[in-house]
């Protein structure tokens, strides 16, 4: 009774996608019907597609300034959002340093959500030895308050995008890990992975083909529910002059340089700020539409 | 790559003849270890399944009965491979578990139905392909075995035109047991284990799923090892019936044997509190009072003295031994009073259902 | 009851261990010579290794660790490199101010949230229930960094009411409880309050309707229990989670702090790490951070060993 092992894959990618057909049709069909998720998610997209777009939308350079058209108020011809502190083009470097931001805070979440997952479904699975050491070493890491652990990570490190990336990933993995594995327990004892063991399935394909469909959507409404404080973090990091070096532009960044701005022009001095605010919410409130959209079942 | 590749699944083979039991169990142990303490050091362990044997045989059905906690959904596990045992052999047609057998051959020819219909289906899977996984994961190609699924839904009673593509939660709890029991056929089994498989259902809907189970049983030739607590369905459906109290085997024999003697107090017990249709069939004997002891730290001797009728030293000091109930060697039963050397004073008693009246 | 409180008291060590050898390798995931800022430029193969020595710096890590470890317990955390003066009294010194203003903001937050959470709770649905999640939202997506400097433009620039920095007049760090000390704690307790408040105010908010809708205050109103009855029970109910989210939260206060410490230049670790960071002062990065997980550790300790004594349920577990 032996299957190749393409043979098996090839089993368990048919039988993922064709089973959750019907699960994502009904969530979509759910998400719709919430406006502040649906207006939420059409200004994150809105925002991707800007910072995306950015080299090809006319815009000025954002490194580049003019010293004598330092801090011009919003407004100014030919600077729709003003200049800032450099004479740089406000717009421009907003719209910029979104890329940063945005790729500084959304990216930490998605490699956590890969590595944490694998842990936590691995420990749940496993159960046992693997289970004790991986959740110990992640009770460890809780005992660090999330920004503490950034901070340290990134201070030891130093500065630099790619350090960034780094210690704000290390900071999600253990709460991603800690969910993966409680999910993957309960499921792990559910009747139905039983019934494919004895079906004569490796552990692989059970955990493929029966337990990741189940468990991959809670992790993944959780970990949607980090990317507004990874962002938070991320811009708190270059804040501190952790994240990412001037004069490349990035929120927290300008947040900063523009602090000395605030007595001349706080409105400019506020723009970076705003522009985290709005995003980080449009983030939560897209997330609990998700999280209400997904509970299918209740 | 299999030669099975593109053909439908065969049942795995009669290998030992019709006189080799389909499954002999040999002094089954599983315990649980009861983690306590910092560093999950063990303190005692349940003591889930304590030297259990039996045998199954081919194409009987053998009922499990006792209260909730005396080890048959655990017995059931060790059968079907998704315990570990312990200590004790598990014997499938002559083949030895983890010497001649390995647990993908076991599964060639055990399957189980769970109690839980919902839980035992993945919810995110239709029931066409539930039902066909199986055998795709033993080399069948995917068209044949959804073919198969299709054929085995209609067989149970679900058109497949109207069911394969749902999702378990559109379908009503004896619909998806009818599901689980096609999904165990899949696989082509000789022996399904049935775990309390229709305890959950109402009434009409289990006596539609219990007659199914026994059209099934004589199309494919399949036996069952079939554990309830309801003593009523157990009959019905059972050749012998089994009982268990506290991970142990107290009684076990035929049907119309152990109907007419219940050798053991605690079978007499169990069947004292068993509603009767008959108003003339009244049973004299008081049902048990309590809970059954903490399984951890079981009573000496005969587990069942503390809640027994007729307990006496002897019972709290020394374990019984499992004795042929009037000579009849397919009825076994532990307990003191049927064995004359024991020391009780009861012992050689003409049998205890009609000493009480 | 008892082991309970053991196994929770033993269960410190090991946690406590684990962080302190997180804390001991931060500086050697460092890149570069962690000598190099106390090494001359000119210093010669043997003068460096002499300096190696001496720093201990030549053994293996595990033996570093533990000398290392040994003098943490006694209270030696190494010296600044910047200052050069002992990392654990500069630790101690900002430790109490940072504590003085996570212990304002909590008084701040926690209460608003708890008073905002159950009148959202208790009014379900209603407008107000919608404005205060709308307020809780706000919340916790605020970048409470940003938040500091608006409010210091509304009333330190503009209405000139607060001072914007410091944490005493004439720049004096040393705190006391009088009226001119508490004008320089208000703007930087207020914006660090916001995000506990929003999710106090959340997780109360969620409790309280659960528990209203629960049959057993059903059965309490139709036993002509009164209104203020029924709240008891609810509070009842609700203070054992409460009271764990706050710990949380109490402990995230302190993390937090250390944003708006560099905001309004408020002489806590905040300022401490802050300056650290500036100029790689490792030693001084690697003790303010150990000092502040163990406090961590400990109230999450002392919030496990009181919640028991609070929850009606889990009394005679």
């Amino acid at each position: 009774m032996s299957v190749t092992a393409e043979t098996t894959m090839e089993i368990a990618r048919e039988e993922v996608s064709g089973s959750s057909r019907g699960y994502w049709h009904e969530v979509f069909r759910r998400l719709r019907r919430d406006p502040v998720a649906m207006a939420c998610g059409t200004l994150i997209l809105l925002l991707l597609a800007a910072v995306i777009l950015a080299p090809w939308l006319a815009l000025q350079d954002p490194v580049t300034g003019s010293m004598i058209q330092r801090l011009k108020p919003v407004g100014t011809p030919g600077h729709l959002l003003g200049t800032d502190e450099l004479g740089r083009d406000m717009l421009s470097r907003l719209v910029y340093g979104g890329r940063l931001t945005l790729l500084l805070g959304l990216l930490p979440v998605l490699f956590a959500f890969a590595i944490g997952t694998a842990l936590g479904v691995f420990a749940g699975y496993v159960g046992g030895i693997f289970n004790t050491v991986i959740m110990r070493v992640v009770d460890i890491f809780f005992a660090f308050p999330s920004i503490l652990l950034a901070i340290a990570i990134s201070g030891a490190l130093g500065a630099g995008i790619v350090n960034s990336l780094v210690s704000l990933t290390i900071v999600f993995i253990p709460p991603i890990t800690r969910v993966a594995e409680s999910v993957t327990a309960s499921v792990r004892s559910l009747e139905y992975v039983d019934a494919a063991r004895i079906s004569g399935a490796g552990p692989l394909t059970v955990v493929r083909v029966h337990v990741l469909g189940n468990v991959l959507s809670p992790i993944f409404v959780y970990a949607t529910s980090l990317t507004s404080v990874s962002m938070i973090l991320a811009a708190g990091l270059s804040f501190l002059g952790l994240g990412v070096r001037p004069p490349e532009p990035e929120w927290g960044l300008m947040l900063n340089t523009l602090r000395t701005a605030i007595y001349i022009d706080p409105l400019i001095a506020a723009l970076p700020g705003v522009m985290i605010f709005l995003t980080s919410l449009c983030l939560n409130l897209l997330s609990d539409g998700l999280r209400s959209a997904m509970n299918v079942k209740d | 790559m299999t030669d099975q590749q593109g053909t439908d699944l065969n049942a795995s083979p009669d290998r030992g003849g019709p006189a080799q039991p389909l499954v002999i169990a040999r002094a089954l142990k599983r315990y649980f270890p009861i983690r306590k303490g910092l560093f999950g050091r063990g303190k005692g362990a349940v003591q889930a399944v304590d030297d259990v044997s039996f045998t199954v045989r081919k194409g009987e059905t053998l009922g499990i009965v006792g209260e909730s906690g005396c080890g048959k959904s655990t017995t059931a596990r060790l059968l079907v491979g998704l315990a570990d045992i312990d200590s004790g052999d598990l014997i499938f047609d002559g083949d030895k578990l983890g010497a001649t057998l390995t647990h993908r051959e076991l599964w060639a020819g055990v399957q189980m139905v769970f109690q839980d219909s919902y839980a035992s289906l993945n919810p995110r899977m239709t029931i066409e392909d539930t039902i066909a996984f199986g055998p795709k994961m033993r080399g069948v190609a995917a068209k044949q075995a959804h073919a198969a699924a299709r054929d085995l839904l209609a067989r149970v009673g679900l058109a497949p035109e109207r069911f394969a593509g749902r999702y378990p939660h559109e379908l009503s709890g004896g619909q998806r047991q009818r599901v689980n029991i096609a999904r165990a056929l899949a696989m082509r089994p000789r022996l399904i284990i049935l775990d309390e498989a229709v305890s959950a259902l109402d009434k009409s809907v289990e006596a539609q799923v219990l007659n199914l189970l026994a059209d099934l049983k004589a199309e494919f030739g399949l036996t069952y090892v079939f554990i309830s607590h309801d003593l009523n369905v157990v009959r019905f459906i059972s050749d012998r019936i089994m009982v268990m109290y506290l991970g142990e085997v107290v009684e076990i024999g035929p049907v119309e044997s152990l109907w007419k003697k219940r050798a053991h107090p605690y079978t007499a017990a169990l069947f004292a509190a068993m509603p009767s249709m008959d108003p003339d069939n009244r049973t004299e004997v008081p049902p048990l009072a309590g809970d059954p002891p903490n399984p951890i730290n079981p009573p000496s001797g005969c587990r069942f003295h503390t809640r027994c009728r007729f307990a006496e030293e002897v019972c709290a000091t020394m374990k019984p031994a499992a004795r042929p109930v009037d000579g009849e060697a397919a009825h076994m039963a532990a307990c003191h009073v049927l064995d004359p050397r024991s020391g009780h004073t009861m012992a050689g008693a003409p049998g205890l259902e009609t000493a009480d009246a | 009851m008892l082991t309970y409180f053991i196994q929770r008291l033993v269960y410190v060590v090991p946690v406590s261990l684990g962080v302190s050898v997180f804390c001991f390798l931060l500086v050697h995931i460092a890149p570069g010579d962690p000598l190099t800022a106390v090494m001359p430029i000119d210093a010669t193969a043997e003068q460096q290794a002499a300096m190696r020595a001496a720093y201990g710096f030549d053994k293996p890590l595990p033996v570093q660790f533990l000398v290392w470890l040994g003098n943490a317990l006694t209270g030696d955390l190494g010296n600044s490199i910047a200052t050069g003066r002992p990392v654990a009294g500069e630790v101690m010194r900002a430790v109490g101010n940072t504590l003085i203003l996570a212990f304002a903001a909590s008084l701040i937050g926690f209460s608003l949230g708890i008073l905002f959470g159950f009148v959202a709770g208790y009014f379900k649905d209603t407008p107000v229930d919608r404005a205060v999640t709308a307020l809780s939202i706000t919340g916790v997506s605020v970048p409470n960094y940003w938040l500091g400097i608006v409010l210091v433009v509304i009333f330190s620039v503009t209405l000139g009411w607060l001072p914007s920095t410091g944490a005493g007049p004439g720049g004096s760090s040393a705190w006391k409880w009088d009226v001119e000390h508490l004008r320089f704690i208000i703007l930087p307790a207020v914006t660090l309050s916001v995000v506990p408040m929003g999710i106090v105010a959340r997780t109360v908010r969620a409790l309280v309707g659960d528990i209203l809708s629960q049959d057993f205050v059903t059965a309490l109103a139709a036993k002509g229990m009164g209104r203020a009855g029924i709240l008891r029970h609810v509070m009842r109910n609700v203070a054992p989670t409460t009271l764990s989210v706050v710990g949380l939260q109490l402990g995230y206060l302190l993390g937090g702090s250390i944003l708006i410490e560099t905001v309004f230049n408020w002489p806590g670790t905040g300022f401490l790490l802050s300056n650290a960071i500036f100029q790689r002062d490792l030693p001084l990065l690697q003790g303010t951070i150990l000092v502040l997980a163990l406090f961590f550790v400990f109230v999450n300790l002392l919030v496990d060993l009181v919640q028991p004594l609070v929850d009606p349920r889990i009394k005679r577990g």
